[in-house]
């Protein structure tokens, strides 16, 4: 039961078999028995929960079932909540109670939706592992001795876990798709302005997006239906996106007709033989299906990473600089004057990882740098996206690792932040070109699980669901789960 | 690359020690050497991508749409008076 799937859930509480309640107790319960092995929750309020279960069920006894009635939905700490706190798992935030709820979580809520806490994640979600929180390492299910990705990392845990049959993240470099590759579960990334940013604290502008992490592609399609549409309070939702039957995207069981694109620049030396012999095995099955695999090439693959580690960390410390001790957050004790407190305030607020980051986009836009680096990234962003839209025209939909390694060690990338950033390099390039994608499970290497990368053109999030439906219909992998945490036993 | 990671700390209103200065000034130096790999690129006449759509900002009618929430907006701030922020002194 606790391992089943949102739409599982769903026919059984439409079915009267089970109620809100009950299913809210069961992720409660295993919440308090397993999240101090994973450290994947660091907010929840198990009170306020069963009122919103049982508020549901209330609903359900009046009303025709919402889409998402009574389905328990963990929320990123990077959502604003107005019921508990908003930490971004910073410092900075200390005390932080956001004032409203963020767009997408007013969506899910009028979906019926139950949430349920806040995950963990790297600090202001800078990071690929879920170490630089302010809360504390989170930790893979497969293996707690290594790191579930970030910056997502606790919503990927919960739901590998089966602490909350889906969470929502958000996405700026790889942050829902890398995380739901390591935990062995499905991860979706909207295309930009497909889903609201209003309310989600802010990192990289133009690359930020959420998406949902669910235990299936049909559960990630019916969150992203929820949550996506135009908001009028954010500039950057676009308000004539093309509306897709997000579901009937999912009857998908074959790929006849369906040209793959496989991208050489993502079939490289230095990925784990593990990892690359699994995608490939991946292809095969696909070809089996009915596709076409077609050798494509994405040659300013290689400046992805550069053009990334320009772009987003300048917006980040444009984004950042609103922590300033003055209308919200933590101010440092007894300032001496006003630059003081400023100063002081950052300095102590923020970990290291969130610095590296400010001060890398402070010298990328300061003045005599800024054509060398920022303009430069973004004239590379264009060649970037370039590269997908010729692509596009070959074929339906790009096929990669999600990862070119397994879960890692936690400490084993920590004191290179270079290496580290490397870890994004399948994911990046397509949040710089605005892409959707879509991260399923592929494979196990020394029982860890290896993502499957889809990549779409622009608003096609149908082409990536319709294509991951039939290679999970076809597989076993999304219904494997971690011996540690299954329903009779596990480690606590 | 050798960069004077205090200076640019300032310029982003961060006070480093100068322990976090020692360890984060070759770090942003790789960072930044790394980075240096896009001048390998030809960009000559390529315009910059600033929004992945290249899409127009929407316009909305010129009407008031949020109410006075003052009250919220200000009880987490970190300190407040009469309504107004309160900072240290910055006209002696």
């Amino acid at each position: 039961m606790p391992f089943s799937s949102l739409s599982e859930i769903k026919a059984r509480l439409d079915a009267g078999e089970t109620t809100a309640v009950e299913i809210a107790q069961l992720y409660l319960d295993r919440i308090a028995t397993h999240n101090e092995a994973l450290n994947a929750f660091v907010h929840l309020d198990a009170d306020h929960v069963l009122a919103q279960a049982q508020a549901s069920d209330a609903y359900r006894a009046k009303h025709a079932p919402r889409p998402l009635e009574g389905l328990p939905i963990a929320v990123k700490d990077i959502f604003c909540t107005q019921d508990g706190p908003t930490r971004c798992c910073s410092n900075i935030l200390d005390g932080f109670n956001a004032p409203y709820d963020a767009h997408v979580i007013t969506r899910l809520k009028e979906a019926g939706a139950v949430l349920v806490g806040k995950t963990n994640m790297d600090e202001f979600a800078m990071g690929s592992s879920t170490e630089t929180s302010a809360f504390g390492v989170c930790r893979n299910p497969w293996d707690v001795s290594r790191i579930p990705g970030g910056s997502s990392g606790g919503s990927a845990s919960a739901v590998a876990a089966a602490l909350t049959p889906a969470a929502l993240g958000t996405d700026t470099g790889g942050s829902i798709r890398q995380p739901a590759a390591l935990c062995g579960i499905t991860g979706l990334k909207p295309t930009y302005g497909r889903v609201s940013r209003r309310g989600i604290i802010a990192f990289a502008s133009s690359l930020d997006q959420a998406g949902p992490m669910t235990r299936s592609v049909r559960d990630a399609a019916m969150v992203t239906a929820a949550m996506s549409g135009h908001d009028s309070g954010d500039a950057t939702s676009v308000s004539d996106a093309p509306e897709l039957d997000w579901l009937a995207a999912c009857d998908k069981t074959d790929m006849k007709g369906l040209r793959i694109g496989k991208p050489k620049e993502y079939f490289v030396d230095g990925m784990d033989a593990g990892v690359r012999a699994s995608v490939e095995a991946a292809l095969k099955q696909c070809e089996a299906l009915g596709a076409e695999i077609v050798d494509i090439s994405l040659p300013h693959t290689e400046y992805a990473v550069a053009t990334y580690y320009v772009i987003a960390p300048s917006e980040a410390s444009a984004n950042l600089s609103r922590y300033d001790g003055v209308r919200f957050g933590r101010r440092c004790d007894e300032p001496e004057d006003l630059l003081d407190m400023y100063t002081r305030s950052r300095d102590e607020g923020f970990g290291s990882e969130v610095k590296r980051r400010i001060l890398t986009g402070a010298f990328a836009l300061s003045s005599g740098y800024y054509d060398a680096y920022y303009l430069k990234a973004q004239q590379v962003r264009t060649l970037i996206q370039q590269d997908f839209l010729q692509a596009f025209e070959q074929v339906d939909v790009i096929a990669t690792p999600t990862s070119p390694v397994t879960a890692f060690a936690v400490g084993e990338k920590t004191d290179d932040p270079l290496t580290m950033y490397l870890a994004d390099i399948f994911t990046l390039a397509l949040n710089l070109a605005g892409l959707p994608g879509l991260s399923q499970p592929c494979g196990m290497v020394d029982g860890l699980p290896v993502g499957l990368q889809w990549i779409a053109p622009a608003w096609r999030e149908d082409v990536l669901l319709g294509a991951a439906s039939a290679y999970e219909s076809a597989t076993e992998w999304s219904s494997q789960t971690p011996q540690a945490f299954a329903a009779n036993g596990g480690e606590s | 690359m050798d960069i004077d990671v205090k200076k640019v700390a300032m310029l982003a209103r961060i006070r480093l020690t100068d322990s976090e200065a020692d360890e984060l000034g070759p770090q942003l130096g790789g960072i930044l050497g790394y980075i240096e790999k896009l001048s390998e690129v030809n960009t000559e006449g390529v315009a910059p991508t600033a929004h992945p759509h290249d899409a127009a900002m929407p316009l909305r009618a010129n009407v008031v749409t949020n109410s006075n929430r003052r009250d919220a907006l200000q009880a987490i701030a970190p300190r407040v008076e009469s309504g107004l922020y309160v900072v240290p002194k910055v006209i002696e």
